[in-house]
C-alpha cells in the first residue's frame, strides 16, 4: 500500500520516535470524506451578491475613456466599482516585509500592462447579471505597443510596461537593476579550461490550475467588522494587503481560511479578499468574488517563465573550474513575488556543485504577460531545470558518464558554496548513486564507494576564494537604465548605462574582502593574499568501461567554443545489459 | 426572469425547490438547497468535481439543467453513510490516504459509487477507467485507486458475512 519512512529506513535508523515515520491521519480528513470540508465558497448567506471583472483584452494599452451608465441600470446591478473607488489604489505584495515599491492597482484606471487586467466590477445579483452588466461597459482603448519577451524588454527604447520601474527591470538593494553573485574569477577559469561549453535554456509559463479557483466571499459582521472567507494560502498576506489597499485597521477584518481546494503557490496574490470586502463595504451585502475556470488560466498568476544562458570552464580530468550564469525572470507586468524567486535562485547557484569560480547576473523582468507569482519550489525549478540540462550537455561533450561527471563535481560536507556558506548535509553523491542503481545506469566502482561526508572542504574547496574578481573600482558594474531612487537617497557611484548583460573585463587587483552581490565585505572572511583559479585535487577520471552515450537532453543549444583535446580517450561503447547493485548504497552514513 | 417549480428527491428526502431558467443542477444543489458537497471546478464539464448520481448514474452537475431532474433522484456526497457511520467507500478513502486538498473527494466519491453499485468487484482498470472523468490536481490517484478497490472488497466481505 503506502511506503512509510520508518519501515523503508528500518535498518538503518535506530532512533525511536513517536511520531515522525508513522502514518497520522489528517485532522480534516472526515470533512474531505464527508463532503463538509469548508471551502471558502461552501457558506450560506442571505442576500449574497456576486462580482465579476471587466478585464482589458489587449496585452498593453492606455484607458482613454470607460461609460459605466448602461451598465448601473442593468437588471439586478447594485454597484460598478471603478479605480476611484479603492481607497489606496496601489501595492505590491512583499511591501509588508518592506521589499520592493508599490507597483500594482487592485483596478486599473490609468493605462493596462497585461491581458485581463481588471479596470471596472460589478456587483449584481446572480452571476448572469453581472456578466450581462459587464457587457454594457463602454471602454475606449489606446492600444500601446507591447513587450512579450524578456530579453527584448531589456533592449534600448523598449516600452515601459510598469511606471514603477522605467528600466522594466526590478530594483535590488535600492540601487542594481539584477542580483549579482561573485566568488572567484571566472573568466580566468575560462582561460585555463581545457573546454568551454555554453548552452540556453527556457521554460515557459506554468498555471498552478488548482481545481478550486481562486475566490473570496466578505460580508458585514455586527461590530463594524468584516468577515473574509478565502481560499487564500497565505491568510496574514492577504489580511495585511486588504487592510492596506482598502485603508482599513486590519483588527477591522476577520479572515477565515485554511481549507484550501489546492493552491500550489497560486493563491497567495491576495486578489480576490480586498475586491470582495470593498464591493461589500460599497454596497452592505455579502459579496463573492471567484475566477471562473477561464479567469484562473488567463489572468490567474502562473510559475514565471526563466530563461538562463550557461557558460562552464571544463577542465582535462573532468572538474568544472567555473561556470557563469545569465537569468531573466519573466515577472510579468508586475512583481508579485518573482523578486524574491530570484533571491532563492541565486542563493541556490551554481547547483549541487562545487565551482572554485562562479559569476551569475539574474535580471527580474517585466513584460506585458500576465504578472507571475508563487508555484512549487518556485526560483529553484527553473535554474535547476536548466543546470542539470546543462550537466547533461557537458558530460556529452567531454564524452563523460553523466552520473560519474555529477559525483565528481558534486559538493560535498564541508565545502564552500558560491554564497559563501559551508555546506552541511549533503546528500547528492548518494542521491546519484541511487538513480544509478534504479535506472540501471552503471557507474564505475569507485563512484559507488564514495560519500558526501568524505573529501570536502578540504583546503581551497572549503574556504573562500583567494581572489574575488569584481569590475571598475573594486565594485560591480551595472545596467542601472532608469532605476527609481527613494527620495533622499544619495547619488551612488554607478553609472555603464545600457550594457546588457554586463560583459566589462574585470580589473585585476586584490579586493579588500569578498563581497556578495551590493552588501559589504563579509564578515569572518580575513584578506587572503594570492589570486588566480583554485584547483583543487578530486579523484581524477577516466571513462567508466561500461558506459556508452546516450541521448542528451533536448532542451539546449550547445556551443563548444574550444576543440575537444587530444588526450581524452573516447568512451568504450560496450555497455553491457542488466546490472543490479545491492541496495545498501543509500543512506547508510545519516546514522 | 421566469422560475420554474420542481421537485425531486435530493439523497432519499423530497426537495420542492424554484428554479430559474438555464440555471444549472450544481448552482440549485449549492445555493438552493444548501447542499455544498458538489465542487464547481470548471462549469464546462472537464474536471469532474460537481459529479452527483442522477437515478444512480454520474452525471457533471455543472452541465445538467436544473429542469431536467424533476421526479428524479439525486444522490451526493453528503448521502453517504448513516449518521455518523461512515460508507465503506469513505471509511477506504480515509485509510487510504485518498484525499489531500480534499476538492475533487466528493465527485470522486460518486464517480466510485456508481461505479460498486453496477459492479461490486471491479477491476483495477475498470476502477481507473470509472474515475477518468475526475482531475485530482495534488495528483493523488494512487492511493484513490486503492481505496475504491480496498472498499470493494470491504463491501463484498460484508455481502459474504
Amino acid at each position: 500500500m503506502i511506503e512509510f519512512r520508518k519501515d523503508l529506513f528500518r535498518d538503518e535508523r535506530d532512533d525511536n520516535l513517536n511520531e515522525i515515520g508513522k502514518p497520522t491521519q489528517r485532522q480534516d480528513m472526515v470533512g474531505h470524506v464527508t463532503g463538509r470540508s469548508p471551502f471558502y465558497d461552501d457558506h450560506a448567506f442571505e442576500g449574497l451578491l456576486h462580482l465579476r471583472c471587466l478585464r482589458s483584452p489587449h496585452h498593453h494599452a492606455r484607458l482613454r475613456s470607460i461609460e459605466v451608465r448602461d451598465a448601473e441600470r442593468s437588471p439586478g446591478v447594485h454597484r460598478v466599482i471603478l479605480a476611484k473607488d479603492v481607497p489606496h489604489n496601489l501595492n505590491t505584495l512583499l511591501s509588508l516585509m518592506g521589499f520592493g515599491l508599490d507597483d500594482e492597482p487592485l483596478i486599473s484606471g490609468g493605462k493596462v500592462s497585461y491581458k485581463g487586467e481588471p479596470v471596472a466590477a460589478v456587483v449584481a445579483e446572480s452571476e448572469r447579471a453581472a456578466y450581462d452588466a459587464i457587457a454594457k461597459i463602454r471602454v475606449s482603448w489606446e492600444v500601446l505597443p507591447h513587450v512579450l519577451d524578456v530579453e527584448d524588454a531589456l533592449k534600448p527604447g523598449a516600452v515601459t510596461v510598469n511606471d514603477t520601474y522605467p528600466g522594466n527591470t526590478f530594483t535590488y538593494h535600492d540601487k542594481y537593476d539584477h542580483q549579482k553573485l561573485r566568488f572567484g574569477d571566472v573568466e580566468a577559469a575560462f582561460r585555463q579550461a581545457d573546454r568551454v561549453i555554453e548552452g540556453r535554456y527556457q521554460m515557459s509559463p506554468i498555471e498552478q490550475a488548482p481545481t478550486e479557483t481562486c475566490g473570496a466571499i466578505a460580508a458585514q459582521e455586527n461590530n463594524g467588522r468584516f468577515v473574509c472567507y478565502t481560499s487564500t494560502q497565505a491568510l496574514f498576506f492577504s489580511l495585511g494587503t486588504a487592510a492596506k489597499l482598502l485603508n482599513v485597521p486590519s483588527n477591522r477584518l476577520h479572515f477565515i481560511g485554511g481549507t484550501v481546494g489546492g493552491g500550489f503557490g497560486g493563491k497567495v496574490d491576495s486578489l480576490h479578499e480586498p475586491m470582495a470586502i470593498l464591493g461589500c463595504m460599497l454596497t452592505g451585502r455579502p459579496v463573492k468574488y471567484m475566477f471562473d475556470r477561464a479567469e484562473e488560466m488567463q489572468v490567474g498568476a502562473p510559475r514565471g517563465a526563466e530563461r538562463w544562458y550557461l557558460k562552464d570552464a571544463v577542465g582535462r580530468d573532468g572538474r568544472i573550474l567555473g561556470r557563469q550564469l545569465t537569468g531573466y525572470f519573466d515577472a510579468g507586468a508586475y512583481t508579485r513575488l518573482s523578486s524574491y524567486a530570484i533571491h532563492k535562485s541565486t542563493g541556490h547557484l551554481p547547483g549541487p556543485y562545487t565551482i572554485p569560480n562562479v559569476k551569475s547576473d539574474v535580471y527580474c523582468v517585466f513584460t506585458n504577460r500576465t504578472p507571475s507569482t508563487a508555484m512549487r519550489g518556485f526560483g529553484i525549478t527553473g535554474v535547476d531545470f536548466a543546470i542539470e540540462s546543462h550537466m547533461d550537455v557537458v558530460a556529452h561533450e567531454i564524452g563523460m558518464n553523466p552520473i560519474e561527471f555529477r559525483i565528481l563535481n558534486a559538493y560535498r560536507d564541508g565545502d564552500m558554496k558560491a554564497h559563501r556558506r559551508v555546506a552541511k548535509n549533503t546528500a547528492l553523491i548518494e542521491c546519484c548513486q541511487v538513480v544509478s542503481e534504479k535506472a540501471n545506469w552503471p557507474i564505475r566502482d569507485d563512484f559507488r564507494r564514495m560519500a558526501s561526508s568524505e573529501g570536502g572542504g578540504v583546503g581551497e574547496a572549503g574556504r573562500v576564494p583567494n581572489y574575488t574578481a569584481t569590475d571598475q573600482n573594486g565594485l560591480v558594474d551595472t545596467r542601472n537604465r532608469g532605476i527609481k531612487r527613494r527620495p533622499g537617497d544619495p547619488e551612488r557611484p554607478f553609472s555603464m548605462p545600457g550594457t546588457i548583460p554586463p560583459r566589462a573585463e574585470p580589473a585585476r587587483q586584490p579586493t579588500p574582502a569578498p563581497t556578495y552581490a551590493g552588501g559589504g565585505p563579509l564578515p569572518g572572511f580575513a584578506p587572503t593574499p594570492g589570486t588566480g583559479v583554485r584547483s583543487e585535487p578530486r579523484p581524477s577520471y577516466a571513462p567508466s568501461t561500461t558506459y556508452s552515450p546516450q541521448p542528451v537532453a533536448p532542451a539546449a543549444s550547445v556551443a563548444s567554443t574550444q576543440p575537444t583535446p587530444a588526450s581524452s580517450a573516447p568512451p568504450t561503447p560496450n555497455r553491457t545489459g542488466p546490472n543490479r547493485f545491492s541496495s545498501s548504497v543509500s543512506g547508510l552514513r545519516r546514522r | 426572469m421566469a422560475r420554474t417549480p420542481i421537485e425531486f428527491r435530493h439523497n432519499g428526502r423530497d426537495q420542492a425547490i424554484f428554479v430559474e431558467e438555464g440555471s444549472n443542477l450544481l448552482d440549485v444543489l449549492r445555493r438552493g438547497v444548501g447542499d455544498f458537497a458538489p465542487k464547481y471546478g470548471c462549469g464546462q464539464g472537464t474536471c469532474g468535481c460537481c459529479t452527483v448520481l442522477v437515478d444512480g448514474e454520474p452525471h457533471l452537475s455543472c452541465l445538467t439543467l436544473a429542469e431536467t431532474v424533476a421526479g428524479r433522484s439525486i444522490e451526493t456526497t453528503s448521502g453517504l453513510g448513516k449518521g455518523v457511520e461512515l460508507h465503506p467507500l469513505q471509511q477506504a478513502f480515509m485509510d487510504n490516504f485518498a484525499a489531500q486538498c480534499g476538492y475533487c473527494t466528493p465527485g470522486m466519491l460518486m464517480a466510485a459509487k456508481s461505479l460498486l453499485d453496477h459492479n461490486p468487484s471491479p477491476s483495477r482498470q475498470e476502477v481507473v477507467e470509472a474515475i477518468a472523468g475526475n482531475i485530482c490536481r495534488c495528483t493523488g490517484y494512487e492511493p484513490i485507486i486503492a481505496a475504491v478497490l480496498d472498499a470493494s472488497s470491504r463491501m463484498s466481505g460484508r455481502r459474504s458475512a
